[in-house]
């Protein structure tokens, strides 16, 4: 179904934010905005939810340091417990302190990689992945704010969204989803 | 500008007073001859058990106390009740020199934070500066408490460093070895240097900066700040680390650890950053720092985080290295620490690293300063039981606990430092209005 979006361009990120939140106060809904490099606060002004990110590695991190002491438990004092230089290998809690790099190092290993691999899949990065760039601009000096027309009057829109200081706005016929 | 309320006065007072009678009844209970020693030890295996050969006996068959064959030779005769005696009268010195060291340390920590946010150039911190200048009054006079304290110690008026009792050191090779460094008279020169150089860097820092608040223009005083600060801190981190060696591990004259310096340091540090906070969030909820908000709190919360795991690091490097090569002459500092010391020993690690780890890990969490007063008390009482560990084990050995002595010497300094704390903030405004950052700290969002 086709779908009726309206592309505003900003040179300026304080006339962005600016932009966003009137956007938001006259309670038209913003798809997406696309930038060259992030803009401190505009999360906040789009009123995006806070990301869940840290909360993952985290538990990644619970995971990490799990598999590491299962793993040496089992290696080094159920399934051959050898005397290796006269280290006590009878507990772990015995021979713990020669374990503790491994368990610190696993830790951080799997809470930064599974963090990061988290990262890719909830914003839909891989590497033969399409670019989804409505403006090649917008990764160089432009701003992008994509607001969804809907049932609005595409002209009163266009007008508001020129008043807030867009230098570009153009109305695009979607063919399908963006995502 | 602060007032000191009656209430805060009257009630550090009372620390003191209860502090110092406790202390007296401490020193004046230590034994005073073997017999007293045989009568308590009596008493105490009539209704203990006996516990105090307990610890001895106990420990895996796997670990070899080096000193042990040797304990049991000497300990035929009276020598073993004459070992405890000297345990014993120690008990309340080392009470007193825990104490002393553990308040000079907070306030020595956060002269070297103070200095590193000069000479760093922070924008966050300027709001607090009146806060961390108050906190390094404490410097002075427990500097000089704790010189006389060394002084006594180190011409052997109590028996708190063996390396300075003549007879030892003559029967001792290691010792006589290393006298050229432990003597008493370079022993209180080093002192007296270590102090000298951080009071005149903590008088010329005061001063500049109340000059800078009278005479803004040019950023003059502020400059010279800055300079003294580079300054003091390359001199700061060579005495620290001769610190430590002279006043905590020459307590074991026969240890020695390359890395001690910063173990030390990590402690202080990390005292001294939540002691910043703990002062700030009572100021604030006072009403006397409007201008300081969450977001200052969260970055001493990461600090505190921070340099709590900085100190695990160090502490766990000493021990696993340790622990590792098991070399006879370095391992039975830390036998006899976990032989007779367990709890403390490993409850401070809880306390230091475990606790602050969990609780301040949470962004939201730093934020909210019932939680951050929490932690900080926690951390705070984890690194007196780290000067605890570091001193007592060599000083009365088996023979600890945290009785009257020890918490009265606890309350006594507790008393003056917030004592004199609290009436050096009231000498200046608490905002430090001068300061090229100050506005930038002011709007500071974390």
């Amino acid at each position: 179904m086709a779908s009726k979006v309206i592309h505003a361009l900003y040179t300026d990120d304080d006339v962005l934010m600016d932009a966003v939140k009137k956007v938001r106060s006259e309670h038209y809904h913003i798809e997406e905005v696309f930038c060259p490099f992030p803009v401190h606060g505009l999360d906040k002004a789009m009123g995006m939810p806070h990301t869940r990110l840290a909360i993952t590695s985290f538990l990644y991190g619970c995971v990490g340091l799990t598999v590491a002491i299962l793993m040496m438990n089992y290696i080094m004092i159920e399934d051959w417990p050898q005397d290796i230089g006269g280290k006590p290998s009878f507990s772990y809690i015995e021979n713990m302190p020669a374990f503790v790099p491994i368990m610190f190092e696993l830790t951080v290993f799997f809470a930064a990689h599974l963090m990061v691999i988290t990262f890719y899949m909830r914003s839909r990065l891989w590497p033969f992945k399409k670019a989804e760039n409505p403006d090649v601009r917008t990764t160089d000096d432009h701003f992008l704010m994509e607001v969804d027309a809907g049932n609005h009057d595409v002209e009163k829109l266009s007008n508001f969204l020129g008043d807030t200081g867009a230098v570009e706005i153009k109305i695009i016929d979607k063919q399908e989803d963006n995502h | 500008m602060y007032t000191l309320s009656n209430r805060l006065r009257l009630f550090s007072i009372i620390f003191m007073v209860v502090g110092l009678v406790g202390l007296i009844i401490g020193f004046a209970s230590s034994p005073g001859s073997i017999e007293d020693v045989k009568e308590m030890m009596a008493a105490h295996d009539a209704h203990g058990g006996d516990h105090g050969h307990e610890t001895t006996e106990t420990y895996s068959g796997n670990t070899v106390h080096a000193e042990h064959d040797l304990d049991k030779d000497k300990h035929s005769g009276d020598d073993h009740y004459l070992h405890i005696l000297h345990q014993l009268q120690n008990k309340p010195w080392a009470s007193l020199y825990v104490a002393a060291f553990f308040f000079f340390m907070i306030a020595l920590g956060v002269l070297a934070f103070y200095a590193i946010q000069f000479a760093a150039q922070a924008g966050w911190s300027p709001v607090l500066f009146r806060v961390m200048e108050a906190i390094t009054a404490y410097l002075v006079p427990g500097g000089i408490i704790l010189f006389v304290i060394l002084a006594l110690s180190g011409f052997h008026v109590n028996h708190l460093f063996v390396w300075a009792d003549p007879e030892v050191v003559a029967h001792d090779k290691l010792i006589q070895g290393k006298s050229g460094w432990l003597n008493g008279t370079g022993f209180i020169i080093r002192a007296a240097i270590f102090l000298a150089g951080w009071f005149l860097y903590r008088h010329f820092a005061i001063k500049y900066s109340r000059k800078q608040d009278d005479e803004p223009q040019g950023n003059k005083w502020y400059k010279k700040s800055f300079k003294i600060a580079a300054g003091f801190l390359v001199f700061f981190i060579y005495t620290e680390s001769m610190m430590s060696w002279d006043w905590i591990m020459s307590f074991d004259p026969h240890w020695f650890s390359t890395l001690f310096g910063w173990y030390v340091f990590a402690s202080l540090f990390v005292s001294g950053i939540t002691t910043i906070a703990l002062m700030t969030i009572y100021l604030k909820s006072r009403g006397y720092l409007d201008f300081v908000n969450d977001s200052h709190i969260h970055d001493l919360a990461k600090f505190m985080f921070g340099i709590s795991i900085f100190w695990t690091y160090l502490w766990f490097s000493q021990f696993m290295l340790i622990w590792y090569s098991n070399i006879p002459e370095e391992v039975t500092y830390f036998i006899t620490r976990i032989e007779d010391y367990k709890l403390p020993f490993f409850g401070m690690l809880v306390m230091n690293f475990i606790f602050p780890l969990l609780v301040l890990m949470n962004s939201d969490f730093k934020r909210v300063n019932w939680f951050v007063v929490m932690a900080g008390v926690v951390i705070l009482c984890g690194h007196y039981i780290d000067v605890y560990n570091m001193v007592m084990p060599a000083t009365v050995g088996a023979s600890w606990s945290i009785g009257i002595s020890e918490i009265s010497a606890v309350l006594l300094f507790l008393g003056l430092f917030l004592f004199i704390v609290f009436r050096a903030l009231t000498k200046a405004p608490l905002l430090a209005k001068g300061n090229p950052f100050i506005e930038e700290s002011k709007h500071f969002h974390y």
